[in-house]
Parts: structure tokens; C-alpha cells; sequence
């Protein structure tokens, strides 16, 4: 899957499928601290995401980055 | 992940409500929370005409598309700020949402209409980047809410800002702050009221109510943002936040609630409108002969422009 990550934004490539509770843990990434967007929505934290998934880590706090 | 309201699938959990909505009943929840914050520290009576300050940042959008939907009258005000191509694209994302929603958009240009930007003004008057920026836009904010006829100015500082610069305050007992530390601030003479409609709102939140209403607002920070204080704050309660969800609405809600009215002594008097003059510039109240920002514009005006850079070394936006 390709997982872009933002301020700066960057590109990284996970192998499928995979849950967003072990993605986050494999960023070392809060999950109170960003959202998860694929296809303009929101990801639920339950979601499993299949290998030709693109996603977006945004980060949510004002001065952060993710 | 199952909607709390109607059992349909959930996009978002909010642990602090220890629940799960749709993307309809989130919507619906951050609306709620917004009026209810409104009502319950009586920032705004129906109908009144609100000045938002715009940024293009998230919270900013987010709170003008609310007060739009919540039946206020809301017209926005951006500041360019000339941070380089930040400025640029924080405008271009401000003035797209503005037509997109056929909403009324003031803007102010310091460098076209006060003959200045942020860095220059932080150069030359050897302020931080923030300090000059929050003093030009404190005054042109007020300005325009007055010579519009404006009822309030309302920005978007949600829960996670204001608990955080409350842990700053704390951490050093720092009681003048402290006792000024509310979400509405009351109009007096020659200043408008100020509201912060989102104090019942985290970050969490606003970003993902921005994705679920198509709000495209600008994701990249200022980079004039130094990696501050204010941000570790931030991560310090969170890591208590996560273990303990919940938390910074119980620190913050019951500051205001048990707390902040005994500070009230330490307010200084020139917080309380106790300007005795006004400026011989502008004419705002202030302690005596010129006002802070006609000091900054009369040294910053006309100044050669400086090229960005934090803390000394040249940065690229
Ligand atoms: S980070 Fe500082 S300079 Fe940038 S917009 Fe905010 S206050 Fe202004
Ligand atoms: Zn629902
Ligand atoms: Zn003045």
C-alpha cells in the first residue's frame, strides 16, 4: 500500500494487508495525534487496509508533524 | 465501529465520549458542541454579525462553515501575513472556501496596505516572528470589527490550544494570565468582543470534521512556527490524554468552572480597559501616546524587506 505522510509530505510503501492499529505502531505514530484518510474520507481505527490501498497520514496537532 | 446514534458504520471514534459516529452524526456532534459552547458562556446572541479570523488552517475553516451553519451572520477576515508561499497558498485556500460557500471575505494585506510583512517587522524590531504577527493582527482584527459594525470577532483556538497554554500558565503560576484566560472577553471601549467558539472541540476533531464537510484547508504549518513550547505542551497532554481520555476537557472546563475567578486580582488594569489615552496615530485606547502596532507599522514601513528565516538561517516557503 502507499501511505503518504505530510509537513513534509513523503511517500512510503507498506506491504498488504495490515491493520491501522500496526501501521500507526510500525510509524511510531499516536493515534490520537492523526487521521487516517483514504479516498477523501476517514478510515476507521478497526479498518484493515488491502495491499493496493493509498492512504493519507495527516497530522492533527497544530505544529506537529506525522 | 458501529455509529453511537444510529448503528449505521462508524468513520471516527471519540474516546473522551467514549463512542463511535457516522460521518452525519459527527457532523451533527461538533455542531452541537459548538452551539452549546456558545450558549453556555454567552458568546453570541442570535443573529449577531461575526468577524471570523480566517487563517486557511483547519480550526479557521471549520468554525467559519459552523457559525455559517448555526444561523450566525458570518463574514471572514484574512490577514496576509507575506510568509512567502505560505501566505500565498493559506490565501488561495481561504479565498477558494469563500466562493465554494458564497460567503463574504474581507482581506487586510500588510505589505500592500501597511507597507510591511512578518519577517521584516520581526527584523527590525527584534520581536519573534509570533509576537509581531499577534500584535499586527490583534489590532487590524479589532479595527475591522469596529469600522464593520461587527458584534464579535470570533477565532478558531480549540480545546487542545487552550489546554495547553492553560498547563503553560500553571506551570509557572503565571496569575496575570491566568485571570485573563477565558473563551469570550467582553467589548469595551474602542475594542470588540472576542469569542472562541471551539473550546469544546480537540484538534482530533476539527481536522476530521474538515474531511468529512470537504473542507480543503491548508495542512502544511507556518514556518514561522518555531517546534515551541506550546507544542510540547501539547504532547505532554496527550500522552495523559491517551491514557486517560478525557482529560484535558476536565483540566480545562474545571479551570473555568472552579478556578479562573480567583486569579481575577492578579488581571492587570490595562486589561480591564484602563487606558487613559488614546493613540495619536490611530486613536485606539492605549497607555499613552503611540499604540504598539503604529510603533511597529512607523519602523517596519519602508524598511528593506528581510528574506524568511528562523532562527538565523534562511528558510525556504
Ligand atoms: S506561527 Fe507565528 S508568524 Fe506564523 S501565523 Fe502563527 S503567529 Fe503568525
Ligand atoms: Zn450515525
Ligand atoms: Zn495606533
Amino acid at each position: 500500500m502507499k501511505v503518504t505522510l505530510r509537513n513534509p509530505t513523503r511517500e512510503l510503501e507498506f506491504p498488504g494487508p495490515k491493520s491501522i492499529v500496526a501501521l500507526l505502531q510500525d510509524l511510531d505514530l499516536n493515534r490520537e495525534s492523526v487521521l487516517v484518510i483514504r479516498g477523501g474520507t476517514l478510515v476507521p481505527g478497526d479498518a484493515l487496509l488491502a495491499d493496493d490501498d493509498e492512504v493519507e497520514i495527516r497530522p492533527v496537532i497544530s505544529g506537529g508533524a506525522a | 465501529m458501529k455509529c453511537q446514534v444510529c448503528r449505521g458504520p462508524a468513520v471516527i471514534d471519540v474516546r473522551r465520549h467514549n463512542a463511535n459516529f457516522c460521518a452525519e452524526h459527527f457532523c451533527k456532534l461538533v455542531r452541537d458542541q459548538t452551539a452549546k459552547a456558545i450558549e453556555e458562556h454567552e458568546m453570541l446572541a442570535p443573529g449577531d454579525r461575526v468577524l471570523v479570523a480566517v487563517s486557511g488552517g483547519k480550526d479557521s475553516l471549520a468554525l467559519w462553515d459552523l457559525l455559517d451553519e448555526l444561523g450566525y451572520e458570518a463574514d471572514g477576515l484574512y490577514l496576509g501575513l507575506g510568509i512567502g508561499g505560505y501566505s500565498d497558498r493559506s490565501g488561495a485556500a481561504v479565498r477558494a472556501f469563500a466562493t465554494r460557500r458564497g460567503l463574504t471575505l474581507h482581506e487586510v494585506d500588510l505589505r500592500a496596505d501597511h507597507g510591511y510583512d512578518v519577517p521584516t517587522a520581526a527584523a527590525v524590531t527584534r520581536r519573534s516572528p509570533c509576537s509581531a504577527c499577534g500584535l499586527s493582527k490583534r489590532h487590524l482584527f479589532d479595527r475591522a470589527a469596529l469600522e464593520g459594525g461587527y458584534d464579535a470577532v470570533a477565532t478558531g483556538h480549540n480545546l487542545d490550544d487552550e489546554a495547553a497554554v492553560l498547563f503553560g500558565n500553571t506551570l509557572r503560576w503565571q496569575t496575570e494570565y491566568l485571570a485573563r484566560q477565558h473563551p469570550v472577553l467582553p467589548a469595551r471601549p474602542g475594542f470588540p468582543r472576542k469569542v472562541k467558539p471551539l473550546v469544546r472541540l480537540g484538534e482530533r476533531e476539527m481536522a476530521a470534521y474538515c474531511v468529512l464537510r470537504g473542507i480543503d484547508y491548508i495542512v502544511e504549518e507556518c514556518p514561522m512556527a518555531e517546534g515551541n513550547k506550546h507544542l510540547g505542551y501539547k504532547e505532554a497532554l496527550n500522552e495523559i490524554e491517551a491514557r486517560s481520555p478525557g482529560s484535558k476537557q476536565a483540566f480545562y472546563a474545571g479551570f473555568l468552572a472552579r478556578a479562573v475567578d480567583r486569579f481575577a486580582d492578579a488581571a492587570p488594569d490595562h486589561a480591564e480597559g484602563g487606558e487613559t489615552a488614546s493613540c495619536d496615530r490611530c486613536g485606539v485606547p492605549t497607555t499613552s501616546g503611540t499604540c504598539a502596532f503604529c510603533r511597529l507599522v512607523e519602523r517596519a514601513a519602508g524598511a528593506q524587506p528581510v528574506a524568511l528565516t528562523r532562527k538565523g538561517r534562511p528558510i525556504d516557503a
